[in-house]
């Protein structure tokens, strides 16, 4: 029959009304499920002596003028579009050289020990800000996995979710994003993995659930959405350095000594002063970095 | 197919016929405060918007400005060809004098907000940059068409005052590279101008070949 009538459903079609009352009680069920979520949504951290004592930029002028290229290249897009990434489930892979290679879930970091890191960030582009991370030493991480004498450098991969993000359509970069440490650069107490933002988790634009910090390189070696961790004996490519090898090196530790081929990184702006400051080498690091690359001529290795 | 677009283009031009003196003075008016309105927006987007890095956007806001108004008055010879009115060309000037002002605020940007006038630092930059050093180009080649573009000189320079505006063929290349090389990596929107300025450019060669062509097909 072309029309169908009532009487033409058959009774099995129709939900049962215990398993239609069980929906309900799901539903209601996962809101509380939610609720854990808002909870952590503080978290709670200790205070670092590695922090500056600079005052930090607002949480809207942190989570708002961001560079995160899967969502666009425009400043504001990530803030638009980032919402769209899916953070939970979310699983980290520690694989390669290393005796006890697994993935992490993004519950089992977020129960790591956080603590408050307030770190000036300089951009490439000669902008810098000071931010409140929540995160761990890296080095933590990687000593769980135990690497093995053969890991000389550690490389880092962001998701790769073209469903979830829109910026990954155009090909500005090869995807997905990829970046690199040497494995003392790696295990420095000032490299942390970042879960949280001005005592909270993560936002998306900033790279939620997870993102590496290393304060003394330009802002794009602090990779975002951390999919995978690989541990080998070989430098790994990262993306910039693909993209133009003649201005964005491996090591990428800001320094206003060595210039971008295009413009001076002699100064920046500290977003929200009005006159510019004088970069410093290793972003002001340099007592605890400068040791790290002892000897190495960092104008061919920038 | 080329009659029909002239019966197409004819009444239409018919219908724009010259606008009286007094109708003509308020479209000039109009079109001056109308060109005023970008510059509004990027002042009040830096000083009372929430730019979270102001003197960037206005940097950037009154460079990609200079480009619109060189490639506006770019367009009005083709418009012209395609049936415009010919009281269309008698706005260029104003088009091309604002691009001189969006430039020369730009300019004003870098020296000021960026530089804060360390002529040391803005030399070797000169030097150095070749993104700042195409557009410091572009903007000393548009300053004798700025000087030149009164009654005046038109009056003194004659025929030579056409071959000097040509400069603008120039200029405006200038400004798109100095924008493509200013870019780190997305060069979408350069492209975009580059673009439109090569249809621009492209038509005038087409232009200034045709009459040796169709005597070469003859």
């Amino acid at each position: 029959m072309l029309i169908k009538t009532l009487t033409d459903r058959l009774s099995a079609d129709i939900t049962p009304q215990e398993v239609y009352l069980n929906r309900r009680q799901f539903m209601a069920g996962s809101a509380g499920l939610l609720l854990p979520v808002s909870a952590i949504a503080a978290l709670p951290a200790t205070k670092s002596p590695l922090s500056t004592s600079e005052p930090p930029n607002s949480r809207s002028d942190i989570t708002s003028y961001n560079n995160y290229y899967e969502f666009g290249t425009g400043k504001d897009e990530p803030a638009l579009y980032a919402r769209r990434l899916k953070t939970r489930p979310w699983t980290v892979t520690v694989d390669g050289e290393v005796t006890k290679p697994r993935s992490f879930d993004i519950d089992s970091l977020l129960k790591m020990k956080l603590q408050e890191r307030i770190y000036r960030l300089r951009c490439v582009e000669g902008w810098s800000m000071v931010i409140p991370w929540l995160g761990f030493p890296l080095a933590e991480l990687l000593k769980q996995v135990q690497p093995t004498s053969r890991a000389k450098y550690v490389a880092f991969e962001t998701a790769l979710r073209p469903g979830e993000m829109p910026g990954v359509a155009r090909r500005v970069l090869d995807w997905p994003y990829r970046e690199g440490l040497r494995i003392d650069e790696a295990m420095h107490p000032l490299t942390i993995l970042a879960v949280g933002l001005y005592g909270e988790l993560l936002p998306n634009q900033n790279g939620a659930p997870v993102r590496l910090v290393v304060p003394w390189k330009y802002g794009f070696k602090s990779i975002k959405s951390i999919s995978r961790i690989h541990l080998l004996e070989k430098q790994p490519p990262t993306s910039w350095n693909m993209a133009a090898p003649n201005e964005y090196g491996f090591y990428s530790n800001v320094n206003p000594a060595v210039d971008h081929p295009r413009w001076s990184q002699a100064t920046e702006r500290r977003i929200g002063e009005f006159f510019k400051r004088k970069t410093l080498p290793f972003n002001g690091y340099g007592e605890q970095v400068a040791g790290l690359y002892r000897g190495m001529d960092l104008r061919r290795n920038f | 197919m080329a009659d029909s677009t002239v019966t197409l283009a004819k009444p239409l031009a018919l219908h724009w016929q010259q606008p009286g003196p007094r109708l003509f003075a308020s479209i000039k008016v109009s079109l001056f405060l109308v060109c005023l309105l970008p510059l509004a927006q990027l002042l009040w987007h830096a000083l009372l918007g929430q730019a979270v890095n102001p003197i960037e956007d206005l940097t950037r806001g009154l460079g990609t400005w200079t480009l619109r108004f060189l490639l506006l008055t770019l367009c009005v010879s083709p418009l012209r060809a395609l049936g415009a009115p010919g009281w269309l060309l008698r706005l260029r000037r104003m088009l091309g004098l604002y691009a001189f002002f969006y430039v020369c605020l730009h300019l004003l940007t870098y020296l000021w907000l960026d530089q804060f006038f360390d002529w040391a630092a803005i030399v070797r930059d000169i030097v150095k940059r070749p993104f700042i050093t195409v557009g410091m180009l572009a903007f000393l080649l548009l300053l004798p068409l700025a000087i030149t573009s009164t009654d005046g000189w038109i009056r003194r320079l004659k025929r030579n005052w056409g071959k000097l505006h040509r400069l603008v063929y120039v200029i405006a290349p200038l400004g798109v590279l100095h924008y493509l090389w200013l870019v780190k990596r997305d060069i979408q929107s350069p492209l975009i101008y580059a673009a439109i300025l090569a249809v621009l450019l492209l038509w005038r060669v087409w232009r200034y070949l045709r009459p040796t062509l169709a005597a070469r097909v003859k």
